[in-house]
């Protein structure tokens, strides 16, 4: 394994992990806040301890999402040291704003897990609110940053220098708002999907379970619009990859010829060296219209970009196809929600929909992570789009692999932690005759934690 | 904002957080290290007095480490850079440590049931908080020394180890251990409600100040050959009689107050005290931000870049400094009514 692509697979590696806390730190809190507010409307102690289970998870998994984090900021500069001493003083600026954002997220979340006896209920309720905010817009700042890297704006080349720097230009970045919103849907859609699914599944065990049923009901509440909304979002997003990084785009769909009125790809497996592709099913028309609203335009090939500058055309249409192939299944779970919602019946009665939603669970972090790999893999050879190239970034530090190896096996052993104590977390919730035995004679909500 | 000192107010907020994450964040390490060597009849409670302090508190006082981060590497680039080539074996078995002591924290938190569980994940946050600072210390030594230089075609040993893997780096991390472990001790002395708890924090703070004076003896003899710049700086600059003096009383005035038993004065003078031998350490660096030879002028980032950090810097204080105020309000207001 040569130097570079070890830093590439340890950045993977701590990317892939650090994600999945991203995007659950995201969308918790925005759970757990509707948990509580209904609570308080309320006063029926299922929501109470919907909030306080929400909280609990959100304080374990936001905790390794912010050292997760953390280890992303040190590896911008162990790693890419080429990368951080051209880009820092261009793109700086939003990842000082999510120094901030994230700032009050840790500040806010402090004060909602330990606060509960401590602020007023109002008080403690904003800063619910004020997590869910700050975390939703570090998600933001962050994502501009790697906006930037597909369509770098704010400074001009000389002699391989940055010169004329505006950072305010940068952050303004056209990449920046369809990346943007297709992100922090994502990250709404997977945790509304994974909480539903669990909710689901405990439902399909105990059907009658009030407390799964009201927390399955506020996850579709987060779930459905970020699903339906989400294609909407893609299309935008192709759009803008299409104008701004043709060979991500042509590689997205194994696109090698140019043609006009191209078709869309579903599935199929490319061959780069025989420049075709097998096995996929092909809908006229459709990618020029992905690409441009207009099913008959030209759509630019691989043809048309030097074969050295190509991205790994297998894995970046692989990943495009399960991204897309989750979101499908997604919209569909979340139309049928709806339906199931809008008949305002039990929830439990639907065991057709709460299977699918038991399905539907992971795929929001699949397809997460899968456009992930697209943007990022479907950018290579550049680290910075056209200006900088990746095996120019990395570290001249050698024998690379030893830091990757010993990261990935660290991650490993967190995400075994952290799933086994979930399960002990969620396999706790209170069961119907323990809700009986503490609910029923006082009303009075139990005040531990 | 031409006439602005940009390069001086960056490299200010720079010290600032440095400043914020060794008083606040050390503090929290320093409980790892009293967490790891909780004796006695009370050391269970100890170590619950530790958890219940730490625990709201922690995540954002590690925040101000990426804040340093952040500021380095929009602010001073090509330091940043260069920092992180020569000082990538420790800053990354650090990370590891910043990974396993967040994660280890939360996870005894959470996992209250069994005790050999508690425990297991007790020892890992213990031993993770001893090796963190140690090794953030030394990456400080390694860059007070001189040790991060322009990487030229040098042996991976000279290139990559031995700008740390030296006797001033690793005094350096020894202090910052010391300090840490201190700061804690002082501090839960204020914490803690029950005298016995106290006490047993009060004998831990004075052992460790008292351990400070001959480690920081040893870092300055030993800065005399491996960092002579900075030797020379806190020997014979026109400042320095009066930082060590101030220091000097800092460092008695907390250790007299903790032996009277004025815990509250105790924790004033010794984070004084503390925040006194970071700015020494970053006056006698003064202007060079890699000693020998990068200044902090050398690495600045463009004007226009230095005009929007130090303005978003300024922006977010406002409204960062009422929140982490009303954060510390909380939990102080509770413990005082506990």
């Amino acid at each position: 394994m040569s130097d570079l692509l070890a830093a590439r697979s340890q950045m993977a590696v701590s990317l892939a992990f650090h994600i999945v806390f991203a995007v659950i730190g995201i969308g918790m809190p925005v759970l757990m806040v509707i948990a509580e507010r209904r609570w308080l409307v309320t006063r029926d102690p299922h929501y109470l301890e919907l909030a306080r289970r929400w909280a609990k998870g959100t304080a374990i998994l936001f905790a390794v999402g912010a050292v997760s984090g953390t280890v992303l900021s040190f590896e911008l500069g162990l790693l890419w040291p080429g990368f951080m001493e051209f880009a820092g003083p261009i793109i700086g600026m939003p990842f000082s704003l999510e120094g901030f954002a994230f700032f009050m997220e840790a500040i806010f979340l402090g004060i909602y897990l330990y606060g509960w006896d401590r602020i007023s209920e109002r008080a403690h309720l904003w800063a619910g609110v004020l997590v869910a905010v700050s975390g939703a817009l570090s998600g933001v700042f962050v994502v501009i940053a790697n906006a930037w890297m597909n369509a770098p704006t704010g400074f001009t080349v000389v002699n391989g220098v940055a010169t004329g720097i505006d950072p305010l230009q940068a952050l303004q970045t056209p990449a920046a708002f369809p990346q943007a919103l297709h992100m922090t849907l994502a990250a709404y859609a997977a945790t509304g999907f994974g909480a539903a699914g669990i909710h689901a599944a405990m439902l399909l065990r105990q059907p009658a379970n009030a407390f799964h049923q009201r927390g399955l009901r506020i996850a579709l509440l987060m779930a459905i619009p970020a699903a339906l909304l989400q294609p909407l979002s893609g299309h935008h997003s192709a759009g803008f990859v299409a104008a701004t990084q043709p060979a991500k785009f042509a590689a997205m769909e194994s696109l090698f010829e140019t043609q006009a009125a191209a078709p869309l790809l579903i599935g199929g497996w490319p061959d780069p060296t025989r420049r075709e592709v097998r096995y996929g099913v092909e809908i006229p028309g459709a990618l020029s219209f992905l690409a441009t609203n207009d099913f008959g335009a030209t759509v630019p090939g691989l043809d048309q970009v030097p074969r050295e500058d190509w991205p790994n055309v297998r894995v970046t249409h692989v990943a495009f196809q399960v991204m897309v192939a989750c979101g499908v299944v997604m919209l569909a779970a979340g139309l049928l929600g709806w339906r199931a919602l809008a008949q305002r019946d039990d929830l439990a009665e639907h065991r057709r929909l709460l299977r699918l939603l038991v399905v539907a669970a992971p795929l929001g972090f699949v397809a997460t992570e899968a456009g992930w790999v697209v943007t990022e893999v479907g950018r290579q050879p550049w680290v910075i789009q056209g200006v900088l190239r990746t095996a120019d970034a990395v570290t001249p530090m050698p024998g690379l692999i030893v830091p990757f190896l010993g990261f990935t096996v660290l991650y490993l052993l967190l995400a075994v932690a952290v799933v086994w104590l979930l399960r002990r977390q969620i396999l706790g919730a209170p069961n119907d005759t323990e809700w009986r035995r503490r609910h029923e004679p006082t009303t009075q909500p139990t005040t531990h934690g | 904002m031409a006439e602005w000192p940009l390069v001086e107010l960056t490299a200010a907020a720079c010290l600032a957080a440095i400043t914020a994450y060794v008083l606040f964040a050390g503090a929290d390490f320093g409980g790892g290290v009293w967490d790891l060597f909780a004796t006695g009849p009370r050391a269970r409670r100890q170590r619950a007095l530790i958890a219940d302090t730490i625990g709201p508190i922690w995540e954002a006082n590690h925040v101000w480490l990426i804040l340093v981060v952040v500021i380095l590497f929009t602010g001073f680039p090509v330091a940043y850079a260069r920092l992180s080539v020569s000082l990538h074996i420790p800053l990354t078995l650090m990370l590891i440590g910043v990974v396993l002591r967040g994660s280890a924290f939360t996870f005894r938190s959470y996992d209250r049931r069994d005790d050999d569980v508690q425990r297991r994940w007790g020892l890992v946050f213990a031993v993770a908080s001893l090796i963190t600072p140690l090794l953030l210390g030394v990456a400080a030594g390694a860059v007070a020394a001189g040790g991060v230089t322009p990487p030229g075609a040098r042996s991976f040993t000279a290139a990559y180890v031995a700008p740390w893997l030296a006797p001033f780096p690793i005094a350096i991390g020894v202090l910052t251990l010391l300090l840490f472990a201190f700061l804690a001790a002082v501090y839960l002395t204020v914490e803690a409600k029950d005298p016995m708890l106290t006490g047993d924090f009060r004998a831990r703070g004075l052992v460790a100040g008292l351990l400070l004076l001959p480690g920081a003896g040893v870092a300055l003899y030993l800065a005399r050959t491996e960092a002579p710049w900075v030797f020379d700086e806190l020997t014979s600059a026109s400042w320095a009689p009066v930082l060590h003096l101030l220091t000097g009383s800092a460092a008695v005035c907390a250790l007299g107050a903790l032996w009277r038993r004025h815990y509250r004065v105790a924790r004033t003078a010794a984070a004084v005290q503390a925040a006194l031998i970071v700015v020494g350490w970053a006056m006698a660096q003064w202007p060079y931000i890699l000693p020998p030879t990068m200044s902090v002028y050398d690495a600045a980032a463009p004007t226009a870049t230095l005009t929007l950090l130090v303005g978003a810097l300024a922006a977010g204080a406002v409204i960062l400094l009422p929140a982490l105020a009303y954060l510390f309000a909380i939990f102080g207001r509770a413990e005082k009514s506990r």
